[in-house]
């Protein structure tokens, strides 16, 4: 799949992301609060690519490190107020150490087994939240009493640009040798070793950098939306939806995710008029993709420019 | 009589459990397929009788009939028209099926979930027992739906026994479990053991759905809670291994219960998993797995 070159890859990225940052002299502020959920869930999906993709570990629980991180942010907020910045890095920190915590078992099982893991791990945080009630608002969720901006255009610019930036960071990586040390500790761990690579090292790495990008997602989006609940940020049905993200734009291409997470968004948007039926037609769609696509929207891209 | 009362509701839960897990386990250890869809199914098999009861004004044994004949068609339906053609293509490489079939089963169950909301709402749905009435056994009363549950169950799992045991056909699955390879050449159509297992499954599932909706109230809600739960028995016993589910089954059954009972209804799940995590550390494969 490695048909264009990186920079020219990146040089069109990033003219979408310059036309894009234009979009709100258009549209309305209902249009971009829709485009700043799906930027931050393709930052959600493009490190959940990372994981899977480069370093072949199926994790169940994107959410866990996104919940870690909003939760953590949010209820920091709540008990001291220090500045929003303070709480967004102890949210990211926390985020980190959650991630260490999740490449543990990674590091020692395998497979369905490590994806049992991370679901586990989700689970645990879920009845965190409903049994600490005191600190997390329970199942009513935990409203943080500052937002970063409430001006849509904002909120827009910065969402838009922490995408871009992730993503650049993350494309980059995975077109480095480190990427490519990860790609193989991940189809075969043991001659990646017997090459001489550290596959532990190299594993945990992958595991610290999703989970930075994750958390410091989830804790930007808590001060975007000024609440957290465990519904939606935690819930099992995110964390599918931030996969189908990643496998519909096209795995182990870390930007297509973010096409993913916008086709998601803009979707169950347009099939808004069927109401309860919408999710089901869009969880249908993704699932023609992944049966009859499997490369995903970007593996049509690539391979269409192929041909020409 | 708080231990009786442990005693007996465990029992009861922890063989709807052993059933529902025991079909998720066949699946798994003969063609290695990780069914995400599974608490999906059961809660159709649950809404068929329920809305057999409810809309035709069926009987409870028709209504019972109806969701099981829905667990074995929408099981065959997941096979036929999900996991067959992802084992079966040549896009995906054959190391990166495993994760398609997670999603593609996923994306399934999630349909199927949202399919039922959509017609039949979220709301919490019992299905009328076949059994009335109450039994006082050692001064706890118990409903006597309980008993009938955890004997059906076990009727059933015989069943399954006699039939992987007994049988030729049954043979032939057991022998897939264990080489697969090795049975293609002695000419055993791989593709037919699928099919059977399968449809067994479907039985199963449809089974303890029903089972599960005479005992408790479910809805659409509970399709994810019910894979988790069938997910983590099942390697808790080690993935593939029939009896090791069946331990298993009885262990988190039994926790959940106790927890329930002397602690709080709040932390049901949280000591089942905090064993699962603490198994995964120190023996990866399960209690009785084989690899």
């Amino acid at each position: 799949m490695r048909t264009i070159s990186t920079t020219r890859i990146l040089l069109i990225a990033l003219a979408i992301v310059v036309a894009a940052a234009f979009l709100p002299l258009w549209v309305t502020g209902y249009v971009l609060g829709l485009l700043i959920m799906a930027y931050y869930s393709g930052v959600f999906a493009m490190a959940w690519d990372l994981l899977f993709g480069f370093a072949g570990e199926v994790n169940f629980g994107p959410t866990f490190l996104i919940g870690t991180g909003a939760y953590t942010a949010g209820i920091l907020d709540n008990l001291y107020q220090p500045p929003i910045w303070l709480c967004i890095a102890a949210g990211t920190l926390a985020a980190v150490l959650g991630g260490v915590v999740l490449a543990l078992p990674a590091l020692r099982v395998r497979g369905p087994y490590f994806g049992l893991t991370t679901l586990v791990a989700v689970l645990m945080l879920q009845n965190f939240i409903v049994v600490d009630a005191h600190l997390t608002g329970g199942e009513n969720g935990l409203t943080v009493p500052d937002v970063i901006s409430i001006s849509d255009t904002v909120n827009y610019e910065i969402a838009l640009w922490f995408m871009a930036a992730s993503g650049a960071i993350l494309f980059l990586l995975s077109r480095s040798p480190v990427g490519l040390i990860l790609q193989a500790s991940g189809q075969d761990a043991v001659q990646a070793g017997a090459l001489g690579f550290n596959v532990t090292k190299h594993k945990l790495t992958a595991f610290i950098i999703s989970a930075f990008f994750s958390g410091l997602a989830g804790a930007l989006l808590v001060f975007y939306v000024g609440s957290a609940s465990a519904s939606s940020i935690v819930d099992i049905t995110v964390g599918v939806q931030i996969i189908i993200a990643a496998v519909l734009g096209g795995r182990r291409t870390i930007l297509g995710a973010v096409l993913g997470a916008v086709f998601l968004v803009v979707m169950s948007e347009a099939l808004r008029p069927l109401g309860d039926l919408s999710n089901f037609v869009v969880f249908a769609m993704a699932l023609v993709v992944v049966l009859l696509f499997p490369n995903g929207f970007f593996g049509l891209l690539t391979r269409s420019k192929e041909d020409a | 009589m708080v231990f009786w009362q442990i005693l007996i509701d465990g029992f009861a839960i922890s063989s709807l459990y052993a059933l529902g897990a025991t079909g998720f386990a066949l699946i798994f250890g003969v063609s290695g397929v990780l069914n995400l869809s599974h608490g999906a199914l059961m809660v159709a098999a649950v809404v068929a009788a329920w809305a057999a009861g409810n809309d035709l004004h069926a009987g409870p044994y028709w209504g019972a009939a109806l969701g099981i004949a829905v667990g074995f068609a929408l099981s065959l339906v997941t096979y036929f028209a999900i996991v067959r053609p992802l084992q079966r293509t040549r896009k995906i490489r054959e190391e990166e099926k495993e994760i398609f079939i997670l999603t593609a089963t996923l994306l399934w169950g999630i349909m199927i979930q949202q399919m039922i909301a959509y017609l039949y709402t979220d709301n919490a749905k019992t299905v009328a027992p076949i059994v009335q009435g109450v039994v006082s056994l050692a001064g706890v009363r118990t409903p006597t739906n309980e008993f009938f549950t955890a004997v059906v169950c076990w009727l059933a799992i015989a069943v399954l026994w006699l039939l992987v045991n007994r049988t030729r056909a049954g043979k032939a699955v057991l022998a897939a479990s264990m080489n697969p390879l090795g049975i293609t050449l002695l000419g055993v159509e791989l593709s037919r053991v699928y099919i059977a297992v399968w449809a067994i499954y479907g039985v199963l599932v449809g089974v303890a759905g029903v089972l599960l909706g005479m005992f408790l109230g479910i809805s659409s809600y509970s399709a994810g809670p019910l894979t988790a739960s069938a997910f983590s028995i099942v390697v808790l016993g080690g993935l593939g291994s029939v009896p090791g589910a069946l331990i298993a089954a009885y262990v988190v059954g039994y926790l959940e219960t106790i927890t329930a009972y002397l602690v709080s209804p709040a932390y049901r799940t949280i000591p089942a998993l905090l064993l699962l995590i603490a198994v995964m550390y120190v023996r990866p494969r399960g209690l009785l797995g084989r690899r």
